[in-house]
């Protein structure tokens, strides 16, 4: 073999590996979509993607749910839980970025490397408290044990990013508004938010998904069926539903409920395949 | 200090005050209190009674699903994070190439990081790994036996770290971020020394991916030692326990069995269990972590 067909029969093999990989991740989402256009039966001991035949009512009927709430209830729920949360979450976190990032306090050092501290609590330690916190405040089954914390800067995660980004602007641009007589709140609102958006943009994606697709914190704070976030919804299908379940439903419900989260990603791909790394692992 | 200074100051206190109040109230307050709560028999109706260490106690001789629990997490911790950060390791070495197929893989990898352990990939997983689920199925075509994924004591564990390995996209988008950053003059450096392949990635791309690989790893421990979703919901802690990992037991006795006191005992030492384990990583880093500026950052 001479050198270039060898290169080619490499290369051949690399995608041939690369295509075959991206089957197994894929593979099991195209499954559960189409599992959702199978009749019962259908769904088991199957390989196919393709239905034998087609049932197209599995969304109507999932969508109607078994109980008193169909799952328009549960999905305006979602929104009202997760909108709030993540609009408070930019919010806060651009404020305490802008405070650690340009000002200058006493105890700051302490007080950032304590807000980096609180990215490797376990959350699990603090949940107990806080649900009896909450419930002391009357707050339980309600949104506001996520909304809360998320006004209060309790994602680090999303501070640090800010933090990174403001102190890669230049800092020429606050000193000449000062100049111009600019107060702070001018300054972070007029000039360094407009070019902040990106940085922005990748933590509201992000704070979204993650609210979103969160089940652990809902299945705590929520009890009453009615303000159930569609993860508790799903959840409560997959346990009512025995013997006999109309399966072909609940993975209907749970493709819809994966899909504002498969929009976002492909709307905004390039957050997360490039964008993502480029804040701040390396402190 | 200047007029001018303790404005400047006032400004920045100002400034970060939504996350003091925060910090206070929805993290250290929290954290002093489930300490105290770890020490007295609190159900989820009263406050209960300061009894020393009794929980504790409890927990190391009494409870008979403690240590299997510990044990059945730790077991995916260094099962699941390892596979994971390996895997995305090496697909993040192979597309570390600049061309529109790379980016098509790398988006395709990276679909299921973004759906995490929600519920409906849960359900998902159940599906395949269920006896007449997919993959079965699919070992069946190649003449394989059935394998009983998540009925099997002995299987269950892997079968959810698989989901967990499944998402390997966030490492591999960490990774391919830090292989974009290594000079290329270190490459050509090596290209001319004669080093092979594997000598060029073993001298020179791993030991500058370590800071990478240290964080993925500090990460990704903290969040799998905690683990609930996938196994709640998937096997829901079976079969006999197989995969009853830590979380689960937590929210068992917190919220199941009304047990707040005995609960906060058990995630304070999952707390100190994960401090400990990050400290010894963090420990051992120096060894093995190398930072381009010699260490100091």
């Amino acid at each position: 073999m001479n050198v270039t067909t060898r290169r080619f029969a490499k290369n051949g093999l690399r995608h041939f590996g690369l295509v075959l990989i991206g089957l197994v991740m894929i593979y099991p989402l195209l499954w559960l979509f189409f599992a959702s256009f199978k009749s019962n039966p259908d769904l088991f001991g199957s390989l196919d993607l393709w239905p034998d035949h087609f049932v197209w009512s599995s969304y109507a009927k999932g969508w109607a749910g078994s109980g008193q709430y169909t799952y328009s209830t549960f999905f305006v729920n979602t929104f009202m839980l997760v909108l709030p949360t993540v609009l408070f979450t930019v919010l806060s976190s651009l404020l305490v970025g802008y405070g650690f990032a340009r000002f200058t306090f006493p105890l700051r050092n302490v007080a950032f490397a304590l807000m980096i501290t609180t990215l490797m609590l376990p959350q699990t330690v603090i949940l107990i408290p806080r649900y009896l916190i909450f419930r002391n405040l009357g707050w339980v089954d309600s949104y506001m044990p996520f909304i809360v914390p998320a006004l209060f800067g309790c994602f680090p995660f999303f501070i640090f990013m800010m933090v990174q980004f403001i102190r890669g602007l230049p800092r020429e641009l606050d000193e000449s508004a000062v100049m111009d007589g600019c107060g702070p709140i001018t300054i972070l609102f007029k000039i360094l938010l407009p070019l902040c958006i990106p940085a922005m943009v990748s933590a509201t994606i992000f704070q979204f998904i993650w609210t979103w697709n969160d089940f652990f914190n809902q299945l705590v704070f929520i009890n009453s069926v009615k303000k159930y976030p569609i993860s508790l919804a799903l959840r409560m299908s997959i346990d009512a539903t025995g013997g006999a379940t109309e399966w072909n439903q609940v993975i209907a419900m749970a493709i819809l409920s994966i899909l504002p989260s498969m929009i976002i990603f492909f709307l905004a791909q390039k957050y997360f395949v490039e964008g993502i790394a480029t804040t701040g692992i390396k402190g | 200090m200047g007029n001018r200074n303790v404005k400047h100051a006032l400004w920045g206190l100002l400034f970060i005050s939504p996350w003091v109040i925060g910090f206070l109230c929805f993290q250290l307050y929290p954290l002093a209190l489930s300490l105290y709560y770890s020490l007295t028999d609190s159900s989820l109706v009263k406050i209960g009674e300061f009894i020393g260490l009794d929980n504790y106690v409890k927990l190391f001789t009494k409870d008979k699903d403690f240590f299997p629990s510990m044990r059945v997490t730790v077991l995916y911790t260094f099962v699941a994070v390892p596979a994971k950060l390996a895997f995305a390791l090496l697909i993040a070495v192979i597309l570390n190439k600049n061309s529109r197929m790379m980016n098509i893989y790398r988006t395709v990898y990276y679909l299921p990081s973004i759906l995490g352990a929600s519920v409906a990939i849960s359900l998902l997983w159940r599906f395949l790994f269920m006896n007449e689920g997919v993959v079965n199925s699919l070992l069946g075509k190649i003449g394989i036996p059935s394998i009983n994924w998540l009925g099997s004591p002995k299987v269950a564990l892997y079968t959810i770290s698989l989901l967990v390995v499944w998402q390997f996209g966030t490492s591999m988008v960490l990774f391919l971020a830090g292989l974009k950053n290594i000079p290329a003059e270190l490459y050509d450096a090596a290209k001319v020394d004669g080093s092979g392949k594997l000598r060029t990635f073993a001298a020179v791309t791993l030991p500058l991916l370590t800071p990478i690989i240290f964080f993925n790893l500090i990460m990704q421990l903290i969040g799998a030692l905690q683990e609930f979703t996938a196994a709640f919901i998937v096997t829901n802690g079976g079969p006999m326990k197989a995969t009853y990992l830590i979380g689960l037991k937590i929210y068992d006795e917190a919220f199941m069995q009304m047990r707040m006191g005995y609960a906060s005992a058990v995630s304070w030492v999952l707390f100190l269990f994960i401090l400990v384990v990050t400290l010894l990583i963090f420990r051992t880093s120096r060894y093995w972590v190398h930072y381009e500026d010699g260490g100091r950052s």
